[in-house]
């Protein structure tokens, strides 16, 4: 082994292990609904590579109002599921889309895009 | 308009409670960082009649309540832009007043699409023409005569200037996203692509600025122009592909809302008839309705009387009689008679609007096969990252010195580009969709993507009788006429008592006289007596019906004619009725519930699909014994209490059957909640039946069969996927790591990589789309 050899393994190896802690250790974001007029509590989520905040805290058995601004053109978040919520809807970009939701149980509930690499949580409390 | 002053101004008095405040959001760009965001809810919160503020830095939006009398949305955005930030001017639709249900209307959606996908074409036409020069130009330099001729950092500088365009125009949203990802720490199929392609450019644009350089480090100076612009064409080939495909695969919901009626003709109070459109339609409301056309809404026909194609609704092809009092349904179309009905549903309650949410509701649900491929997709691209980078460093370790580079840059791409989570994504959904909406078309309706998946593994099917196998309601089967008496002659007398009484049997009697139209006769002195039957005098004849006991009371005395012919009915378990004309027997009346005409062949093909088929019903065993012989049924269960019907599901699960339950779902919603699948038969008025995974618009066991059938269908398409994208990912991504190499020789050359990425995503919505081929097995 010469030595660029060995600094291409060095540094491969430190790439895998920074890709690793860059994706699956990132932080999560995230955001409590407010509540709004009629007590509905409406949480605004920027869709944009990703879900910001992708962590969302509301109450039981209070309507939930997620507004989803979409703020790019790239297919892969074009779809929003909310498979516990029977909710699969289009975002088009650069519009805030709507979903209303009444959440009856605690728990931790996913949001995802549609091939579910892009991924957010609703937290019932 | 406030100045800057103005929002400077120390301790501002709390806002003044002027009138009800109202909600508005900003968009506020410029925003970098948190201590901006409170700057400007500051700013906010500071000018005149702002009752709060609040600014998310995610979503770069304000939500501020204020009161509309002290100031408005221009003056909060002057307070904005004076603190040194900027309003998006594009206010949203739905901001701040209720939203529109679900944001853009369904055209302006389709619109949209349609614009991104030319845009998607252009871009792939532009890419692919690019290609098209670029890769016979960099063959140049393979063909030894232009060697000489050509300067290779001139040709080099040319492919430079052709693949910028493919990258910055073409590509561009794949970097975008990649990066947009990045600042989110998340990872998807364009931050492969970027990656990838993004490797093998730079590389290129270092081999075309400074080849000295390179050399000097004993690298070759090679460029990959070619495979990063054809990388990119494939793709976004595959890409257009897909999007042709998916708009496919949900296009059940569209022709469903394609039904929907545009205009009703509404009969005045005056008899004047006038066009409304469909949304201003209200219940009470009377619409005329003439031959060949749409029915607009839910509602009872009033007037006239005509035959419907229900087919849309219901899957059944034979158009439906409807007389006075009979329900209509919007987008049904009539076929033969004007009519009129009174508006009884509208908008969202009609029965059309319910198949709608109910399919949609369907499509979003998850099938639990789904779940390995979710886990799977959601660390995909990080672990696909991880192992191209392997790849670089064993081929760099691993190969010869002067190959090493290009084989461990080429290993590198070629991982990145075949790897496709999208298929993986794809693979479920997109077959269930259209499974889901292949089932709408022939009236069987799927509450969700599990009831789907359990379907397919049912091996045992319950049928409740009443209301399955039969109709539900007695219908009169028998008019047995004593001697010296017709029936055509005791019909129309018979009818004309029963049409006063209000008892099924009474129903039964009085439709079996309208399906054989006879005429309509005036009774008087009507008197029903509880619990025996009915008495009324017609034509001037004394007319009685009822069981023995009403005869009896009467002093009416049973001719050895008559109990013959009531004990061969009583033999065949059926309800027997006397009849008599002016205080003589007349005729015996046989009624059952009858056996639909469909039941029979449904059963076979249900057995035919290698199901074990079990009826249960309240009946004597005798009774329960007859139906069953007639139905081809081996197994039953006799004299179930309609609370037993539970237990006996259970029954059958703990022999380890897998049991769906076939009820109409009124009084059998327990023993539909409780077996592996509920399938209720619709009346048509319910759409959904809360405790049915399944509900069949069409009272007929053959939506059964269907049903079970697409299952099996749906689910073996969902599988060949799910093999076809493990299976993919699983060989192609150690192929083109050159896992070959060692044995073979065979490395994969990153454009052929691209060009299975972009077909397999394709295969995999191609074989679902398949499914809307399927047909019941008739």
């Amino acid at each position: 082994m010469d030595a660029t050899q060995v600094l291409v393994t060095v540094i491969g190896l430190g790439l895998m292990a920074f890709v690793a802690w860059f994706f699956f250790g990132a932080p999560h974001r995230v955001g409590v609904a407010a509540p709004a007029v009629g007590g509905v509590q409406q949480v605004d989520i920027q869709v944009k590579g990703g879900y910001s905040p992708d962590v969302i805290e509301v109450q039981r058995g209070q309507p939930v109002q997620l507004r989803f601004y979409r703020d790019e053109t790239t297919s892969c978040s074009e779809e929003l599921l909310m498979p516990d919520f029977n909710v699969r809807r289009d975002l088009p970009a650069h519009q805030t889309t709507t979903v209303d939701l009444l959440p009856q149980q605690a728990g931790r509930f996913e949001f995802t895009c549609g091939m579910h690499m892009l991924r957010g949580s609703l937290v019932v409390k | 308009m406030p100045s800057a002053p103005d929002l400077l101004a120390p301790a501002l008095a709390p806002p003044p409670a002027a009138g009800p405040l109202h909600t508005e959001t900003l968009a506020i760009e410029g925003m970098t960082c948190a201590s901006c965001a409170n700057f400007v809810e500051k700013a906010l919160a500071r000018a005149p009649g702002v009752a709060s503020a609040h600014v998310n830095l995610a979503t770069e939006k304000a939500t501020v309540a204020f009161a509309p009398a002290l100031t408005s949305r221009a003056q909060l955005a002057a307070a904005v832009e004076a603190a040194g930030y900027h309003v998006a001017t594009a206010a949203e639709p739905a901001a701040g007043g209720p939203p529109a249900a679900g944001g853009p209307s369904d055209d302006e959606l389709a619109a949209r699409k349609a614009l991104a996908y030319q845009a998607l074409r252009r871009r792939f036409w532009v890419a692919a023409a690019l290609a098209a020069v670029i890769m016979p130009l960099s063959m140049l330099m393979l063909w030894p005569a232009a060697m000489h001729r050509v300067s290779e950092p001139a040709l080099n500088y040319a492919l430079l200037l052709l693949t910028l365009p493919v990258l910055g125009y073409c590509g561009r949203e794949f970097y975008v996203s990649a990066w947009n990802g990045l600042r989110h720490r998340t990872a998807s199929m364009d931050t492969l692509i970027a990656v990838g392609t993004g490797a093998a450019f730079l590389f290129s644009l270092a081999a075309t600025l400074g080849p000295q350089w390179l050399r000097a480090q004993g690298v070759a100076p090679a460029v990959y122009f070619d495979t990063t612009a054809t990388i990119i064409a494939l793709i976004l080939l595959g890409k257009v592909l897909e999007a042709r495909a998916k708009v496919q695969t949900s296009a059940a919901i569209k022709a469903l809302l394609g039904l929907q009626a545009k205009t009703a003709r509404v009969v005045g109070p005056d008899g004047r008839e006038t066009d409304v459109p469909v949304a201003d339609l209200r219940p009470g409301d009377v619409v005329a309705v003439r031959p060949g056309e749409k029915v607009a809404t839910d509602g009872q026909l009033t007037e006239g009387h005509s035959s419907l194609d229900e087919s849309m609704l219901t899957g059944e092809s034979l158009p439906v009689e409807k007389r006075l009092g009979d329900n209509v349904f919007g987008a049904t179309i009539n076929k033969t008679g004007a009519f009129r009905f009174r508006v009884t549903k509208v908008g969202t309650d009609t029965v059309l609007a319910q198949i709608v949410q109910l399919v949609s509701d369907a499509q979003g649900s998850r099938a639990p096969i789904q779940r390995l491929a979710d886990k799977v997709s959601g660390v995909f691209v990080p672990v696909v990252m991880m192992l191209a980078l392997l790849t670089f460093v064993l081929w760099f370790d691993l190969g010869a010195p002067a190959t090493r580079l290009p084989l461990a840059l080429t290993g590198f791409v070629a991982v990145l580009i075949i790897a496709c989570p999208c298929a993986l994504g794809l693979a479920t959904p997109t077959a269930i969709m259209v499974g889901t909406g292949r089932g709408a078309a022939y009236g069987v309706l799927i509450r969700n993507a599990e009831a789907l998946e359990k379907a397919y593994k049912v091996d045992t099917v319950l049928l409740d009788k009443t209301g399955t196998i039969t109709q539900g309601q007695p219908a009169l089967t028998d008019l047995l006429p004593l001697p010296g008496h017709a029936a055509a002659d005791l019909l129309p007398l018979l009818a004309a008592v029963e049409r006063r009484s209000e008892h099924p049997l009474a129903a039964a009697v009085v439709r079996y006289a309208d399906e054989a139209q006879v005429s309509n006769l005036a009774a008087t002195g009507f008197r029903a007596v509880e619990g025996q039957g009915a008495a009324a005098t017609v034509g001037g004849r004394a007319v009685l019906i009822g069981n023995e006991r009403l005869l009896r009371e009467a002093g009416i005395a049973l001719t050895p004619a008559a109990q013959e012919a009531a004990a061969g009915l009583l033999a065949q378990a059926k309800t027997v009725l006397y009849a008599a004309l002016d205080g003589q027997p007349a005729a015996v009346l046989g009624l059952a519930d009858a056996v639909r005409p469909t039941s029979a062949a449904a059963i076979r093909a249900l057995q035919a699909q290698g199901l074990e088929v079990v009826m249960m019903t309240g009946d004597n065993p005798q009774t329960a014994a007859a139906v069953a012989q007639q139905m081809g049924i081996m197994r039953y269960f006799a004299e179930v209490l309609p609370a037993g019907k539970a237990a006996k599901v259970q029954e059958l699960q703990a022999e380890g059957r897998t049991v769906a339950m076939v009820g109409d779902g009124i009084n059998d919603a327990p023993a539909l909640a409780r077996a592996d699948v509920g399938l209720a038969m619709g009346t048509g008025t319910d759409v959904a039946v809360e405790a049915a995974g399944i509900t069949l618009m069409r009272p007929d066991l053959q939506g059964v069969a269907t049903a079970l059938a697409l299952s099996r269908h749906t689910m073996r398409t969902i599988r060949q996927n799910l093999f076809f994208a493990f299976v993919y990912n699983v060989v192609g991504i150690p192929v083109a790591a050159g896992l070959l190499y060692p044995l073979t020789g065979w490395l994969l050359s990153p454009m052929l990589a691209a060009a299975a990425m972009a077909l397999s995503s394709v295969s995999v919505l191609t074989n679902s789309l398949r499914l809307r081929g399927f047909k019941p097995e008739a």
